[in-house]
Parts: structure tokens; sequence; C-alpha cells
């Protein structure tokens, strides 16, 4: 049993901490929510190689495992960059299982082209949104909408994941400047991400051989993804309380010293080290045992995703009034921590997904 | 990141399993709670003692001293396959877990020769007499004396609390003053306490279930030979605390939480809490926290077996078995209803969670040790008196 991060891991985690360090990712999120555009960091993550983490060598991926992939979506939870890879990475992964056209697989692993999810399956008690009916051609013609779709504003490839009008789960995928598609951008309450409105009016788009196990598959890696991004920002957040109670005085001492404060910030860290156990989890179970994939991808989104949830507003806590304003950086992690744990069906979903993985294995 | 065994991870396994297959149908069910009838513990001693003959009770434990010499991974792979088959493991847990490691840590050769055997083969089981009645989170502070006589042997007087299997035990491993004109943390020696000596008496004491798993001890006029010290005498503070270690580890080891298998088992028979969203959303978050502290303590056995001592960061497993426990328990009865109170399963669990939030060091001490000693926040504010500098060290050095 080896159950810990191997060296290569490590090294690519802190590559990717490095990547990130010089592009001064938290100044843009705040500009952003003055209305300035934020810069592509899709940039560096394709010099990085991110947009191929998990695609096969045979389209110029580097053919890696869920885990280097929340690896790297850690690293950019903490300093709160938005690569895109949200969207693109299941995407991908997606199109690759369903045996998608071998251009698109190339240009997507090297990132010449970027992808987005747009998930219209059903989801709990929510029917889908998008109906595919057979184009007679092979082809399918996609009808519906989707919201709130994680980096669909300039995707170039968009899959869709969907019904037939039988309520048998397809996907399918489609270039984003197809005739019939048309892409909204959402406004977000944390501008630093890129959320769109996907409609689909009869549009054309090419069926991936993938079965409905497949579709979610891309859904449970969205949120392992999302949930490891989360991570991220909960320590990220966790080293800035800490920091701030080692320092500031009141009565006398430093507040760290008080229980009062103390206790709070080990149940921020008991809860980011719960989660990064189940990142690892996560990790093993893609590479070695698929079945138990979408039962431990949805205990990370709900464990890193309330990991956040409580680091960020803790920490706006222990921050005192400082940290409840515009300039102090606490309110960026918050406004990332209110987001990200609605999106994707939400952490309500997520735990949803987990009882009813272990239900249906009960005997 | 892998749980494939090696290849002699996997022999150890497969003869596990064919010795399983033989002995399995001789073996108590697994249970959360240990088991209070004098017939039920006989037979839980006893089938220690079969696992100890075939290597599966001190697995990590040197072969000089009756042990497997085996490694974490293989303490593990005892540890599944014991869950697997629904049979019970090692009884005392105090000694084979606790006490053991620290005589091998502390004790004497001939302490070592005398104990040992008997103790993992649970002939005789063992107790750990540390807190009392004014000496709880603050150990350092206990009263119970031991004088040095003239002949050599010592003189002790005083009471222990909360002492589990004290009532089962032949010895226990007692902290006492033995100094106290000195500063409270130097004047400490760690015993052997024969429990049949004359003037021990134990007294148990029930619990929220209304069982007596552990007991008061009291201890008056005990006459302890020279060869009983553990350790240098004034030297007890260090054995104490390499044994919290050994007993923090336990606690937080999975052992003594909630199973999620059980409780998705009794919410999957029920047609109604099964499609019930509130359940099943709660269902969703204790089973995450259960599965988090299963692979967080998958991460702690990597650091051990790669030979680190895991810091105290091992506390974190410490505070989600209780958290989590918690909150299953309470999910599966409040999926039962009210009947499901006074049920095997569940109910004493009810009533046996709140003392385990105590045991091995309150939730509130380890958040204290985890603050200061992983992230490194100031001390607790504490009196300007000479003892708290002392008190502050040893925090440190826990």
């Amino acid at each position: 049993m080896h159950f810990a991060l191997s060296e290569e891991q490590t090294l690519l985690r802190d590559a990717a901490v490095q990547a990130l360090a010089r592009r001064h990712t938290l100044r843009s999120v705040r500009d952003a929510l003055d209305g300035t555009a934020p810069p592509s960091l899709w940039a560096t993550a394709t010099e990085a190689g991110w947009p191929g983490i998990l695609s096969g060598e045979d389209a110029g991926g580097a053919g890696l495992g869920a885990l280097e992939a929340m690896l790297v979506l850690e690293a950019c939870g903490r300093v709160l960059a938005d690569a895109r890879l949200l969207g693109h990475l299941p995407a991908a992964s997606l199109l690759e299982r369903g045996g998608g056209d071998a251009t698109v697989r190339t240009g997507l692993a090297s990132g010449r082209l970027r992808a987005a999810l747009a998930d219209a399956m059903a989801c709990g008690r929510r029917p889908a949104t998008v109906i595919a009916r057979s184009g007679g051609d092979g082809s399918l013609h996609l009808t519906g909408a989707a919201g709130q779709v994680l980096d669909a504003p300039g995707a170039d490839v968009l899959v869709v994941c969907c019904e037939t009008p039988g309520g048998a789960s397809v996907a399918a995928w489609l270039r984003g400047d197809a005739a019939g598609v048309s892409v909204e951008p959402c406004p977000a309450y944390d501008a630093s991400r890129s959320l769109g409105r996907v409609r689909l009016d009869g549009a054309a788009a090419t069926p991936l051989d993938a079965t409905a196990g497949d579709a979610l598959a891309a859904r449970h890696l969205q949120r392992a993804l999302l949930g490891a991004e989360s991570l991220g920002a909960a320590e990220s957040s966790l080293h800035r309380a800490r920091d701030h109670a080692r320092e500031r005085v009141a009565f006398g001492r430093p507040i760290g010293s008080y229980q009062a404060i103390k206790h709070k910030l080990v149940e921020i860290l008991r809860r980011v080290e719960n989660a990064r156990s189940l990142t690892y989890y996560a990790g093993w179970a893609w590479q070695r045992r698929a079945a138990e994939f979408a039962l431990a991808a949805n205990a990370v989104a709900v464990s890193a995703t309330d990991a956040l949830d409580f680091a960020a507003r803790e920490t706006i806590f222990v921050l005192g009034g400082l940290g409840a304003t515009w300039e102090h950086d606490a309110s960026l992690y918050y406004r990332r921590a209110e987001l990200s744990r609605r999106l994707g069906g939400g952490a309500d979903a997520a735990a949803d997904a987990v009882a009813e993985e272990l239900l249906a294995a009960a005997p | 990141m892998d749980f494939e065994d090696t290849a002699g991870q996997a022999r150890f396994r497969s003869e596990l399993r064919r010795w399983l297959d033989l002995h399995a149908a001789a073996a108590p069910e697994r249970r959360v709670l240990a088991p209070s009838d004098p017939d039920a513990v006989a037979r839980h001693r006893a089938w220690q003692a079969r696992l100890a003959e075939a290597g599966y009770a001190g697995v990590t434990w040197p072969v000089e001293h009756g042990g497997a010499g085996r490694g974490a991974a293989e303490r593990l792979i005892v540890d599944q396959e014991l869950e697997a088959r629904g049979v019970a493991g090692v009884f005392d847990f105090i000694g084979v877990d606790m006490v053991g490691p620290t005589l091998m840590a502390h004790g004497t050769a001939a302490q070592l020769a005398r104990h040992l055997r008997p103790l993992l083969r649970a002939d005789e089981m063992w107790c750990q007499l540390f807190s009392e009645p004014g000496a709880g989170s603050d150990l350092a502070s206990v009263r119970t004396q031991a004088r040095l006589q003239p002949d050599g042997d010592w003189l002790v007087d005083g009471q222990k609390v909360w002492t589990t299997n004290a009532h089962h035990a032949s010895f226990g491993i007692m902290l006492a003053r033995s100094d106290p004109s000195v500063s409270r943390h130097r004047g400490l020696t760690m015993f052997v306490v024969p429990m049949d000596a004359a003037g021990v008496e134990v007294r148990p004491l029930r619990q929220i279930s209304g069982e007596a798993e552990f007991n008061e001890v009291f201890l008056t006029g005990v006459r302890l030979g020279a060869d009983s010290p553990v350790g240098t005498p004034g030297e007890g503070w260090g054995v104490a605390l390499t044994m919290l270690g050994f007993e923090r580890l336990i606690v937080g080891s999975g052992l003594h939480a909630a199973r999620l298998d059980q409780l998705v088992a009794s919410i999957a028979a029920d047609g109604a809490s099964r499609d019930d969203p509130v359940i099943r959303g709660r269902l969703g978050r204790v089973a995450t926290e259960l599965l988090a502290l299963r692979h967080f303590n998958y991460r702690l056995l990597t650091e051990i077996e790669g030979g680190r001592v895991p810091g105290p960061e091992a506390g974190l497993a410490k505070i989600t078995t209780v958290l989590a426990s918690f909150a299953a328990v309470q999910l599966a009865v409040d999926a039962g209803g009210p009947e499901a109170l006074l049920g095997d399963e569940w109910g004493h669990q009810v009533s046996a969670l709140p003392g385990l939030r105590s045991a091995g060091g309150t939730e509130e001490i380890l958040r204290n040790v985890i603050g200061e000693r992983v992230l490194g926040l100031p001390p607790e504010p504490r009196l300007p008196h000479p003892v708290a500098e002392e008190m502050r060290g040893a925090l440190r050095a826990l």
C-alpha cells in the first residue's frame, strides 16, 4: 500500500503553483468584479500542458490520471486562477472515451482547441433539458438549453450530454460556432468564472460512442475537479487566517492564542485534510477501480466545497471588519466559495449521489 | 496511489484467509462495543490467544517478544480480513497497542520477559491507571503518591478513575507522584501494579449504557517492589507521553468509528428512508466524513510504513472519528425512530459515544495541541507560574 503522492505528482503540483505565482491572479479576480475582462490563463495552461493532461498519448496528451488533474486544479484554487479547465478536461475526457474525431482530440490535447461540457442530463428530480433527435444521416439534432455551463463562452467545442425523446442518455459534440448554437455569457457572483447559457435549436451534432455511465463519469470528474480546486482555495484561506491570528494582538496577546480562534482554525485544517484524503481516494479509483469513482468523486465535491464554504466564511470572522471589505482578498475567496458549492448541481446533488452510489451497492 | 499488496503481503493475506477458513467459526462476532458478560469476555480472550499463536495479534511486535515482526501494512491486512469476515480482533487493545509498545520503549529486560507474552495472549489483561478525580486533561497534576521505602519498595496511596477494563486486568500501568518536592513534571514515575496486590480495590462505574466498562481504582497502602518502575524514577512523564501518543493513534484508527456498511444497510432496508431526500442528503454527508476518515488513516499508515512517526496531526482522525460517528448514529436513529434507541445496533452507540469524545484526550485539548504544533499558533494564555512554562514545553514535546 502506498497512499501518498509520488515524487512526480509532488513535482507536478509544485510546478503548477510556480507557473501560476507569476500571474497576479488575485488582482485580476478583483478587477473582473469591477468589469475588466480577466486576462486568459489558457496560454499558461497550454504552455504547461494542462489541457492534455488526461488525453491519451496517441492524441499528443500526457496520458495522466484524475489525481494529476486534481493536483493542477488544487494549485489553481490556491490563487483563484480559473484556467478554464473545469469545462475542458471532463469534455475532452468524454470525447476521448466516445471515440471522437482524431483531429479534434489532438487539438483539445494541445490546447489549440478549448472544450466545455454541457451537462443537460436529468439530475435528481430535474429532467433533462436538451433532447437529441436522429438526423437520419447519422448525426443528431439537439434542441433545448443548458444554463450555467462552465467555460462555455468562447469554447471551440461543446460536448453535450442529453437524452433521446425516449429518455436514453446520449452524448454528442459540435463546434461552438455551429449553426443552431448560441452561447450567451451569464454574469457570475465570482467574476473570474466564465459561465454561459447554451441554447441549441436543432443544431447538428456528432454522436459519441459513449454509454450513460461514460456521460455520468464526465459529470463526476467535473465535480472532483471542482472539489480539488475548492481544496486549494480552502487551504489558502486557512493560511491567510492563521497568519493574521499569529500577528494580530488583542488584550495583550496574539488572538491565535485564544481557544475560540485556535479551535476554529483547527476545524478548517481538519476539513481541508479530510478533503485532501478524498482526492487521493478519487485519484486511486479513477486509475484502479472505475466502479468506485462516482462515489469518491462526489465525496470529494461534498467534502471540499463544504470545507471551502466553512474556511472562507470563518476566515472573514477571524479577520474582523477587515475581512468584510472589498479590498481584502478574503472576500474573493468567499465569492469563489459561494458560487462553487452551487455549480454542477451543487454540493447537495453531490451528497445525494454519494448516497445513491452506496444504496445501490447495498445488499 | 495504490492499495496493492506486495508479493509478500499477498502471500500473508492468502495464508490469513486460509487460516480464517479453518478458525473463523470459533471467533466471536465483531462489534463496535466491547462485550460485558463474563462468558463473552472469556470467548474474546481465548480468541485473542489463538490470534497471537498464529501471529495475527501483535502483528507489528518484534518476534523476540512473541509478535509477528511485520509492518503496518500487514497489521492493516489483518484488520481488513477480520472485518470482512465479521469476526472480532484483539480484545485487550490497551495491552497490545498501548502498554506493550510502551514497555518495549521504556521497560527493563525483566519486565519485558515477564509481561509481554501473557499480555499478547490476553492470559493477563492490562489497564491504564492515569486519570484521577483531579487530573484528566491536565494529567501532570496527578496526586497518587508513591513513597520510596528504606528497603527499596514503594508505598502507594491514591485514587484513579475512568479505568477501562480494570475489572478484567491482572496488571495496571500507573502514573504516580514519586517526588512532591520537585516541579510537577519531574516528580512522576510510571509503575507496574499487580491488580491483585493488597490495598487495590476496583469499583465498577456504570456508564450511560448501564454497563460498567470502566472503573474507579482505590490504592491504599499498596506495596510495590523495587522492580516495579517503568523507566527511571522521576521520568514518568516521558513514559506517559509515549503511551498517550499510542492511545491517540488507536482511538482515531477507525476501530471505534461507526460502521458505514451498517449505516447504509439499515437505511437501504427501509424503503421510506431510502427515498427520503433529507435522509439521503444526510447519508451522503455522513458517508463522506467516514470515507474521509478511512482514507486519512491510510495516509497515516503510509507514513508509519515509511518509518515515520505521525505527528500531532494524527489527532485530527480522533476528532473526526467522534464527530462522524455521532452524525452516523444520529442519522440511523432518526431514520429508525424512537425504538431504534433501544436497539442493540444503534442504541448502544448512542450511549457510548459521549464518553468516547473524552477518551484519549478531550477534543478541546487535541485542538489546542494541533493548533500550536501543526498550525504554529501561539500557546494558550497561562498563569505566570513557573509550572506553566514547563507545561508549555511538555505540550510542545507531545
